[in-house]
């Protein structure tokens, strides 16, 4: 049990995928003008991450036992797949979110936290559940990153800056004060 | 900022081979332009040394997925595309891997698991699809060698800011003066970011600059000069 909160709590805070390890850094600048997308992409990223990770697990244990120099291309394929599942499982139930979401959707599978989860669990020989601890904390790391970003940004409006700095170069800014805050976490967990 | 690049503008004249090489090394500059790729451009920017190498390691992705995807743009049906331009790449990813862990074992495991997710990039499905998609073979080739180039020069820039400050050193040569302290967050993961965003700032203000004279110069009657920099706004 203190296994799984370690991998969970590494994950979502000390790791940070997004402000601490650089994965997925195209939505987490390109979806964080609303915090309710940013919200909502976050789920959507968690729910192909949680998929993602049972289906390496199965890769990894049934498919490729032979063949690990197949496995880049394996994950990749079974991403798009998984994202084209979502997408269509979104455009039913939810038509309004996916136009929110829209180019940003499809490119979940260029995102490349997805890939990396699927990779980090390999390498680090996670079984079927503590890649699904894994995948989890993960999603909820995307998740808490995207809409801190976007509150900031949505504050930001308001906020009087330098004509030069407007647009990337103050996003950049204050996500690099984010993830420093993201620092104060790293002597929050020692490994059991 | 999106992973989409801007396809060509209908009715202009044929670019010349020359126009394709350099389009991606300055016009349609994949860092500082068109912001595809973000993730390595902050993660392995730590230093010079490390930014060049995987500059080179996507221009062969980007050069060899391109040829291909070129080669067989006839052939691959519309409605699978997207999926095909991935397994060629991931193919090319995976061969790029493999070499690299025999030539050069200590790079390979400094960049980690950044090697792999080239497969992710945004630039090169982006390329594909908006270029080698529908040019010839040869033209594609250009471009990509032309986007590898121009990505490994971005890289480079934010790596030579952030080893500059970070390390006092340039290439692992020290050049900054003894005295020098070295700003230990440009070598954290704060710095990546805080990195890109001075050189992108930097560009800003530039550009800003270049804009103001120009506007002073046509108020003073004299013809106006235009730079480079000025044209990629246009």
């Amino acid at each position: 049990m203190k296994h799984h909160l370690f991998i969970l709590l590494s994950a979502a805070l000390v790791n940070n995928f997004t402000l601490v390890m650089f994965l997925g850094l195209c939505s987490f600048f390109g979806v964080t003008k609303k915090v309710a997308t940013a919200v909502r992409l976050g789920i959507a990223d968690t729910f192909v991450l949680v998929i993602t990770s049972i289906s390496a697990t199965i890769l990894n244990k049934w498919v490729l036992t032979e063949t690990p120099y197949l496995r880049v291309i394996a994950f990749i394929v079974v991403i798009a797949s998984m994202v084209q599942i979502t997408e269509m499982v979104i455009k039913k139930y939810s038509p309004k979110l996916f136009r929110e979401l829209g180019i940003y959707l499809p490119l979940i599978t260029t995102n490349c936290a997805i890939l990396a989860l699927a990779l980090f669990q390999t390498n680090r020989g996670y079984g079927f559940l503590e890649g699904l601890t894994f995948s989890i904390g993960a999603g909820a790391g995307l998740t808490l990153a995207l809409t801190l970003m976007a509150s900031l940004r949505e504050r930001l409006e308001l906020a009087d800056v330098p004509a030069v700095a407007r647009g990337a170069a103050i996003a950049l800014i204050i996500a690099s004060a984010l993830s420093m805050a993201f620092m104060g976490f790293a002597g929050l967990l020692t490994n059991p | 900022m999106r992973c989409h690049a801007a396809p060509d503008i209908p009715g202009r004249p044929m670019p010349t081979a020359t126009e394709d090489f350099v389009r991606g090394i300055w016009k349609e500059n994949p860092t500082f332009v068109q912001m595809l790729g973000m993730c390595p451009t902050m993660a392995i920017t730590n230093t010079v040394k490390n930014a060049v190498a995987m500059g080179v390691l996507t221009l062969i992705v980007q050069f060899g997925s391109n040829v291909f995807v070129s080669m067989f743009r006839k052939r691959i049906p519309n409605e699978v595309r997207i999926s095909t331009y991935i397994l060629i790449i991931a193919t090319f990813v995976q061969i790029v891997d493999i070499g690299a862990e025999a030539i050069m074992p200590d790079m390979h495991k400094a960049l980690g698991a950044f090697i792999p997710l080239i497969v992710a990039n945004c630039l090169l499905l982006g390329r594909q699809e908006a270029f080698a998609a529908v040019n010839t073979v040869w033209r594609s080739g250009l471009d990509g060698i032309g986007m590898g180039l121009g990505f490994t020069l971005g890289l480079s820039t934010v790596g030579t800011v952030r080893e500059i400050l970070g390390s006092g050193s340039w290439f692992g040569i020290r050049v900054m003066p003894a005295g020098f302290e070295p700003w230990a967050i440009m070598n954290m993961p704060p710095g990546g970011f805080l990195g890109f965003g001075l050189v992108l700032l930097a560009l800003a203000w530039w550009k800003d600059r270049a804009a103001r004279r120009a506007a002073v110069r046509s108020a003073l009657g004299r013809p106006a000069a235009t730079t480079a920099l000025e044209e990629v706004t246009v």
